[in-house]
């Protein structure tokens, strides 16, 4: 097991999802337990399914100097940067720092494939791109750090992380090891998904889709409701901001068992939780609450369940907010790390909204409606296809004397 | 910033044109080399998986299996990072494609091997490995930024790890955008501490600038070609000995990277 880390200071975070644009905005959707699902407009062809779409995305114009970046993931990552004065607060971490001594590590699934999907809708007579779709920054799946990278005006190292559902989890270890090697000051991390035909019919296609809104670790659960989401965060050292909120801990690992179902017994996932508590140098019974995964597929739902009930004493209060959001993929990372920090902030414990009647293998660590109770230490579970697992561990930055 | 130190002791590599490292110093040397099969044997993997396997996964296991038979770690043991500028073109045009044309009809198998990490996904099923693992882009630094992230993870955990950077070659329309016609893959174990299979130590400062080595032909056409070949100056550098490259790291920065030799 590892040796505890350092811990970081979140001096800034936002997240925007079909809550809301911005922290307020998932505040009030958590207090008042209300699901931003809608019945699927946005498919290019029907598809009977719920989705968390976020309301104004197509009409957030890109300033003149990034319009080349137009597309609905860039759009939606530039709406999620507007929030909470974010940028204001990387253009502070930039002044003091310097622009090439701040990372910038975002996590995606997807990208803008959303672009090179319209693309192919209305390929030339000759079978090439139409011209305004002849950009090839925006048919990569570098597209969204790129792009961010200009529009924070940042020069420090600059890295996509992909690995599906964990990808805007695993920035934030990227960032802990570069910070810890003084390779950088600070780093902003965050991810952002949007919603597209190859998530929507994909996962479709695999059957992991609900017809109706999703139930995370409800007994008749069948499937998720795909959502999408941008969120953001500034880490430095604590000593920038001892009262800062801070990230403790952080644990990777590898199911080594299916690219599309997990480990049945959680081993992967067990494993990660493990590091991270290892990391933060506490035990589990030490964690107030975790934000679970909980995509309200069968699978997902029922080893996470059990991971729980190992593992936890039912003073440890869990959830999945996928109720809330949906599942927002490779953005799921960073929108449950926020919740994570509001959670601390606010002294809520958000219920896993969407159950109505428990799977009995839920044991009494679930919190199936709001629960008032300061949390000082918390967890965010996110996993992968592939196999691939995270989890994070937050906790209460110094207390006011 | 004082350099990074770390220590190369496995190398893995596979393009149309060669089957491996060991060719890639045949060709430098101005030997004649004979083209490998058309398609990488990633014979790590179970036959049954070989098969389903899209090409990317092929390609990404081949160069990965090279890498750790060299270095005679244990890939079960090995944190792991997959970098890919494109991930699987040929994925992405399938589905792209069906999704304009007959979206239900897209193929459940196909949408779980577009994700960007099922090469890491295929390997760590593979060889049973539970270790730490991600994948990674950074366009046409996907390289670069991969070493980067490769070197912070061995030094942060002061352990081995496995670096992979590979893309495949696509055809029209989608080449046209991506710049990548052709297959190329590389693969790196690293250490921190110099071992019984360590060939090369490396030297590894990030510096602002854009001077990207320059390279004999053919190896410049194929960087041209496939941004996963911008590994090429260091390939070329480990196989000639010793010797200072540099490598993108990101738009503005570069990797500056001293090797001298072990062996």
């Amino acid at each position: 097991m590892p040796l505890p880390m350092t811990p970081l200071a979140i001096t800034a975070y936002t997240a925007s999802s079909a809550l809301g644009c911005g922290l307020a905005a998932q505040l009030d959707g958590l207090r008042a337990a209300h699901s931003s699902l809608r019945p699927n407009d946005f498919s290019s062809a029907p598809l009977d399914c719920w989705i968390g779409r976020v309301d104004g995305v197509e009409a957030c114009t890109l300033p003149t100097n990034l319009t080349a970046w137009t597309c609905r993931n860039n759009q939606l990552a530039w709406l999620g940067l507007q929030q909470d004065g974010f940028t204001d607060r990387v253009a502070t971490a930039r002044a003091r720092y310097g622009a090439d001594r701040i990372a910038l590590l975002l996590g995606t699934s997807t990208a803008s494939i959303g672009a090179t999907e319209e693309a192919y809708r209305r390929l030339d007579p000759d079978g090439g791109f139409a011209d305004d779709m002849l950009r090839p920054a925006i048919h990569a799946p570098h597209s969204l750090t790129a792009f961010a990278a200009t529009a924070l005006a940042l020069e420090g190292p600059s890295l996509t992380v992909s690995t599906a559902c964990s990808s805007s989890a695993k920035v934030f270890a990227s960032a802990a090891r570069m910070l810890q090697l003084g390779l950088i000051d600070a780093a902003v991390v965050g991810g952002v998904d949007s919603l597209c035909d190859s998530v929507l019919f994909g996962f479709n296609a695999l059957e992991l889709v609900s017809a109706d809104r999703c139930r995370p670790f409800d007994a008749a659960r069948d499937g998720i409701s795909i959502g999408e989401a941008a969120g953001f965060a500034l880490l430095e050292r604590v000593e920038q901001a001892p009262r800062a909120p801070r990230l403790i801990g952080y644990g990777e690992s590898s199911d080594a068992h299916h690219m599309s179902t997990p480990h049945p017994d959680g081993l992967g996932a067990e494993l990660a939780l493990h590091e991270a508590l290892a990391r933060a140098g506490v035990d589990a019974s030490r964690v107030d609450y975790i934000n679970l995964h909980g995509t309200a597929s069968q699978k997902n739902d029922a080893v996470e369940a059990a991971l729980v009930n190992r593992c936890f004493p039912a003073s440890t209060r869990a959830s999945s907010t996928k109720g809330f959001t949906g599942h927002t993929l490779g953005a799921a990372g960073i929108v449950e790390a926020a919740i994570v920090l509001l959670a601390i902030e606010h002294g809520l414990i958000p219920g896993n909204l969407g159950s109505e009647c428990a799977d009995p293998d839920c044991g009494p660590s679930f919190a199936w409606r709001n629960e008032r109770q300061p949390v000082s230490v918390a967890l965010s579970n996110s996993f992968g296809f592939g196999g691939n697992n995270a989890c994070l561990a937050f906790a209460r930055g110094e207390v006011a004397a | 910033m004082s350099p990074l130190q770390v220590h190369v002791d496995g190398i893995g590599l596979w393009s149309p044109q060669l089957a491996d490292f060991a060719a890639l110093r045949a060709l430098l040397d101005g030997a004649t080399v004979a083209p490998p099969a058309a398609r990488p044997a990633a014979a790590l993997l179970p036959s049954n998986e070989r098969r389903r396997a899209p090409e990317s996964v092929l390609l990404a296991i081949e160069v990965a299996g090279q890498a750790v038979a060299m270095s005679r770690h244990q890939a079960v043991s090995l944190v792991s990072i997959f970098a890919s500028a494109h991930g699987d073109q040929t994925i992405t045009d399938y589905m792209c494609s069906t999704l304009a044309r007959q979206p239900d009809a897209l193929s459940p198998t196909r949408f779980h091997n577009s994700v960007h990490n099922a090469p890491a996904g295929y390997w760590s099923i593979a060889t049973g490995c539970h270790a730490a693992s991600t994948s990674v882009c950074a366009q046409q630094a996907s390289f670069g930024a991969a070493l980067l992230e490769a070197v912070s993870q061995l030094l942060a955990a002061q352990a081995p790890v496995l670096l992979v950077c590979s893309d495949t070659g696509a055809g029209p329309p989608l080449c046209e955008v991506t710049g990548c016609s052709q297959s190329f893959g590389s693969a790196l174990v690293l250490a921190p501490h110099a071992g019984p299979s360590s060939r090369a130590r490396l030297n590894v400062q990030l510096r602002r600038g854009h001077t990207i080595s320059e390279l004999p032909e053919p190896l410049a056409g194929w960087r041209a070609g496939n941004a996963s070949a911008s590994a090429l100056p260091l390939l070329t550098l480990l196989a000639r000995g010793s010797g200072s490259c540099t490598v993108a790291a990101n738009g503005r920065n570069d990797l500056q990277i001293d090797m001298e030799s072990i062996a």
